[in-house]
């Protein structure tokens, strides 16, 4: 009976304890940039989103110990896990933005994006969507708050579609492609381009819908063993990357036709499948290492400041994570140089600095990046900034690059960005921004 | 000594059968329902309201419904993330597609489709019980999570499968901030709620429990079997219809299937059984518990870590969340089966007779 008491009245100090613990957390604090993230290093996405974390993490890490923070603005940061569930996110979200006037949101889900896309408008948080998210939000008329740098969903597609024409001697009349995807927004998000694409080259698109979280494909693959396709891609994410390789192991269906988006062919995807996935390919949106990893290793991990385990440094997701912290940095120093180096941004100048990044090959090689991505540079209306990947193929043991850069055609994409954009703003009865505002 | 009824007559049938007899609970709830209104909004930031009070609000409503097919009827059911969901995107197709129709329109309308299709999901019921009843709920689930996903339509030929919506408006007041939003769940959960504790105590709450204690004895008293529990599956799916609504155009603003997910579904389950089967009040602790309390472990965590020193890592802070939340469940499950409500009142009764607790 006492114990009981005990524990109630535990618990009901412990509630109060942390109502007012929530609400003297939020201050600003003087000096001190702070970049809110939301990975996911609990759930069934986890293997991958860890490697992403860590990357993002590190480079945060860097600035801080290499730079001494964005022209002396400390950077700090705080992880909230969301476990890639929207809801979890959106309060992950709501508790994060408090702690600071307005920062960059990455929560590397294209579900939460959506649920984000609605509130980061009214809180001016930018939302930064590196390779994942709403692909008409490159719209930066409409979107103004979003930015899908380095390439959209339609920008993948777009790429492995131009690699698959290329290695079929341009013509892929009558050639059959299947989409084996994620149900979810995610894995829906190419198939508006993979149609437009399918009326132009005369190819026959199937749809192949896998249910989250993706263990289960059996019927799936039923499909594919029937219809027998030219190609596979893959849009998946997490465990059901390595599963899809595995049922594909089982129908016999060659590896070698397969392709991957770039969230569908990194390590963990293919580790588990070792020797079987030979053959795999994906798109790759960032380079080897170079000058910056070295500088991880020295500056963050060799201190025992890492993140993660050290081997780690350098692999495809990490490089991701990495690249996307680097794009959020450069978003804050862009906006240093207009509104004040030293200083603190808030969320409405740091936008400004997402919309005007102009990160050059000059520019990169100071930052040591020259080797991991390629140059970037956004303005009002393009809100993508570059849309290049390359192919990778897997080899049983490492990944190699199977094809040098490839530029997504931006002739189909834009009408297509356009038409979306346009039904987006009807539908949320907003109006395109006026260049007055793009000044702004 | 301090709750106690000496001393209060009832003079008429309708002072007997007021809906809380005691005085101190009537100026309790009132007083609870004034602070909620007036009180919190002063009180809670913004963090507080959006990420915390508004899902709690929103939820309670949905284990409300649940409530009361689980536990004052005793049909056990699984379905309740996919009568959310119905209600949803029901109201969402008749937002979009319907021009100025108003929000609480649109809400009711997805309560009404809820109730057609949790009355279709119910239908089960009448031949199987229990356990068995619970696996054939779980059909109206899997059949509403492949609705919703495939059928373009629902979700108005988006591309990517999400609904979402925005300016909402109710009775020429916007429900934008997040003040707004939660007053106005407020209202709709206090009028439900109002509604809900009057039918449990009807005649109709009373054939749902006598269906729930033995079906064989209500019906040999005259209670007709299919009405009881088919009404209890319209009443139930038409809440969480309501509640589900809510969640997709207040909470979430832009969502997809799997916000109502079969998770969502054990989870009101779960909010019943532990906040208390066959009890109003039970569904606001139960609701109050699954929603508040992992999020308040994720905040609290850190901070008792820093006081002795030690760095929680975000990967052990969300195992240690979910670790410290099971292991709750389990105890409070083995303390008090009955649930949160019937702690509440053994705390009632307590009071009633101290100091001289014999």
């Amino acid at each position: 009976m006492k114990l009981r008491q005990l524990v109630l009245a535990a618990s009901v100090v412990a509630a109060a304890a942390s109502s007012a613990l929530v609400s003297t957390a939020a201050y600003a604090q003087a000096k001190e940039q702070f970049f809110p993230v939301l990975p996911y290093r609990t759930g069934a996405y986890a293997p991958n989103g860890v490697p992403w974390a860590n990357g993002y993490a590190d480079y945060l890490k860097l600035i801080n110990a290499r730079d001494g923070g964005i022209n002396g603005v400390k950077i700090t940061f705080e992880e909230c896990d969301t476990a890639y569930a929207t809801d979890r996110g959106v309060e992950c979200y709501e508790r994060l933005k408090g702690k600071a006037q307005g920062g960059i949101f990455q929560p590397l889900s294209t579900g939460i994006t959506f649920a984000l896309t609605e509130k980061a408008p009214t809180d001016k948080n930018p939302l930064i969507t590196g390779g994942y998210g709403r692909s008409e939000s490159s719209d930066g008329g409409v979107f103004k708050w979003n930015f899908p740098l380095m390439g959209t969903y339609w920008s993948g597609a777009d790429i492995i579609m131009q690699h698959l024409t290329k290695k079929e001697n341009g013509n892929l009349k009558g050639k059959k492609i299947a989409l084996v995807y994620h149900d979810s927004p995610y894995g829906k998000e190419p198939i508006p381009l993979l149609q437009e694409r399918a009326k132009m080259q005369g190819y026959d698109l199937q749809l192949l819908p896998v249910t989250a979280p993706g263990v289960e494909q059996k019927a799936t693959w039923l499909q594919v063993r029937q219809s027998r396709p030219d190609y596979v891609l893959l849009w998946g994410w997490g465990v059901m990357n390595s599963a899809a390789l595995k049922e594909a192991v089982a129908t016999g269906y060659p590896r070698e036709k397969m392709y991957g988006v770039w969230w569908s062919a990194a390590e963990p995807d293919v580790k588990d499948v070792g020797e079987a996935a030979k053959g795999y390919s994906g798109l790759v949106a960032t380079g080897p290492g170079g000058k910056v990893l070295e500088d991880i290793k020295k500056h963050v991990h060799d201190k025992k400041q890492g993140t993660g385990p050290a081997d780690e440094v350098g692999t495809t997701l990490y490089n991701r994570g990495m690249v996307s912290a680097a794009l959020a940095v450069e978003g804050v120093r862009a906006a240093q140089d207009r509104f004040g180096k030293g200083k603190v941004m808030n969320g409405d100048q740091i936008r400004w600095g997402l919309e005007n990044l102009n990160m050059d090959d000059k520019a990169l090689k100071k930052l040591g990046l020259d080797t991991v991505m390629k140059p970037l540079s956004t303005s009002c209306l393009d809100h993508e900034g570059s849309r290049t990947a390359r192919v990778h193929t897997w080899d049983g043991k490492k990944w190699n690059y199977a094809s040098d850069w490839i530029e997504a055609d931006t002739t189909i994409i834009k009408p297509l960005v356009k038409q979306f954009a346009d039904k987006y703003a009807a539908e949320k009865k907003l109006t395109r921004r006026t260049p007055a505002d793009c000044q702004s | 000594m301090f709750y106690r009824e000496n001393g209060q007559f009832k003079t008429s049938y309708k002072a007997d059968q007021q809906i809380f007899p005691i005085a101190q609970d009537r100026w309790g709830v009132l007083l609870i329902v004034a602070f909620a209104f007036f009180a919190v909004p002063l009180l809670a930031d913004e963090y507080m309201m959006r990420a915390i009070l508004i899902p709690f609000l929103i939820l309670s409503l949905a284990a409300l419904g649940v409530n009361i097919l689980v536990g004052y009827c005793g049909q056990i059911s699984l379905g309740s993330g996919a009568f959310m969901a119905v209600g949803a995107y029901a109201a969402f197709n008749c937002w979009v597609r319907l021009e100025g129709i108003p929000l609480i329109a649109a809400l009711l309308v997805g309560g009404f489709f809820a109730t057609l299709v949790g009355i279709f999901f119910g239908i089960p019921s009448l031949r199987v019980k229990g356990l068995y009843l619970s696996v054939a709920t779980l059909a109206a689930q899997f059949f509403c999570d492949w609705a919703f996903l495939r059928i373009k339509w629902f979700t108005n030929d988006s591309a990517s499968g999400t609904a979402s919506v925005a300016n909402l408006t109710a009775f020429g007041f916007d429900v934008v901030t997040p003040l707004q939003k939660y007053i106005f769940c407020l209202s709709v959960l206090v009028v439900f709620g109002v509604l809900a504790k009057n039918l449990v105590r009807g005649a109709i709450g009373r054939e749902w429990m006598a269906i729930r204690d033995m079906d064989v004895a209500a019906a040999v008293i005259g209670i007709r079997p299919m009405y009881a529990k088919l009404s209890a599956f319209a009443v139930s799916s038409f809440i969480v219809g309501v509640a589900g609504a809510l969640w997709a155009f207040i909470y979430l603003g832009s969502w997809e299937p799997a916000a109502f997910s079969v998770d969502r579904s054990f989870q009101l389950l779960f909010m019943v059984i532990l906040g208390g089967m066959g009890s109003i009040m039970g569904s606001f602790f139960g609701a109050a518990f699954i929603v508040i309390l992992p999020i308040a472990i994720n905040i609290v965590l850190p901070v008792i870590g820093s006081w002795v020193g030690v760095e929680v890592s975000t990967a052990a802070l969300t195992h240690a969340e979910q670790i410290i939340f099971g292991a709750l469940i389990v105890w409070f499950l083995i303390v008090e089966p009955h649930g949160l409500a019937k702690l509440w009142s053994v705390g009632k009764q307590k009071m009633r007779v101290w100091p001289f607790p014999h």
